[in-house]
């Protein structure tokens, strides 16, 4: 079994079906802080398949997406958090 | 051997994104679910971007890994509390088992300031009691 058969079967699987449980999340959540983290932790779960296919392919390049994403994924959650917290503060 | 130690970083890596993604979804409050992100983000991708670091062994990779993990390692947490202290904010319905709130009485919601030390601010006997209904 070599390494690129091993992460077909065993780990993108794993890592899909969890990407399929926080979407479930993200559709469901009550409130909006719900669907935010849960969008957080769908950019860091994308993060961590972008690793695996540059493993997988024997691409390095692939990485710098990947530090894209966390910039990104970090942008996004403060900017959507400084909303939320401001619109709580308005509506007092 | 260097296999071996890829394929082995990667396995607790992604049952261990696996085990928050089922947390997740099983949780019951947005308090307890802001809590799982940090968990992937610093141990479980830390484990994969570790695998892909053994895998390629080349300096270049090795560097922009290590910015990776440190920088996912620092700002996950942030995002997490700055979402956290939003919900708190926005008075977010929590789970009713959860009994002990810390932050009952620091903070002054006319003035928008939170303190550390005990204030013991009296909230207001009408409006603080009654939480708004959840959002759509």
């Amino acid at each position: 079994m070599t390494i690129v058969d091993y992460y077909n079967y065993v780990i993108i699987p794993i890592l899909g079906l969890s990407v399929i449980l926080v979407f479930i999340r993200f559709l469901k959540g009550p409130s909006l802080a719900d669907r935010v983290i849960s969008l957080d932790m769908l950019i860091l779960m994308a993060i961590g398949i972008i690793v695996v296919y540059s493993i997988i392919y024997n691409q390095s390049t692939f990485l710098d997406i990947a530090m894209l994403f966390a910039l990104i994924a970090f942008l996004g959650t403060v900017a959507f958090a400084y909303y939320l917290e401001e619109r709580g503060k308005r509506d007092e | 051997m260097s296999e071996i130690i890829v394929m082995i970083m990667s396995t607790i890596g992604a049952l261990f994104v696996l085990s928050t993604a089922l947390a997740m979804y099983r949780n019951r409050d947005v308090y307890l679910r802001v809590n799982v992100t940090t968990k992937t983000a610093t141990l479980g991708l830390g484990l994969i971007l570790g695998a892909a670091m053994v895998f390629f062994s080349e300096y270049s990779v090795t560097t922009r890994v290590l910015a990776t993990i440190l920088f996912v390692g620092l700002t996950a947490p942030i995002g997490g509390h700055m979402l956290a202290r939003a919900a708190y904010i926005n008075k977010i319905e929590r789970w009713e088992g959860m009994k002990i709130d810390d932050l009952e009485g620091q903070y002054d919601r006319e003035k928008n300031i939170l303190h550390s030390e005990d204030r013991k601010i009296k909230p207001k006997p009408s409006k603080a009691d009654d939480k708004p209904a959840p959002e759509k």
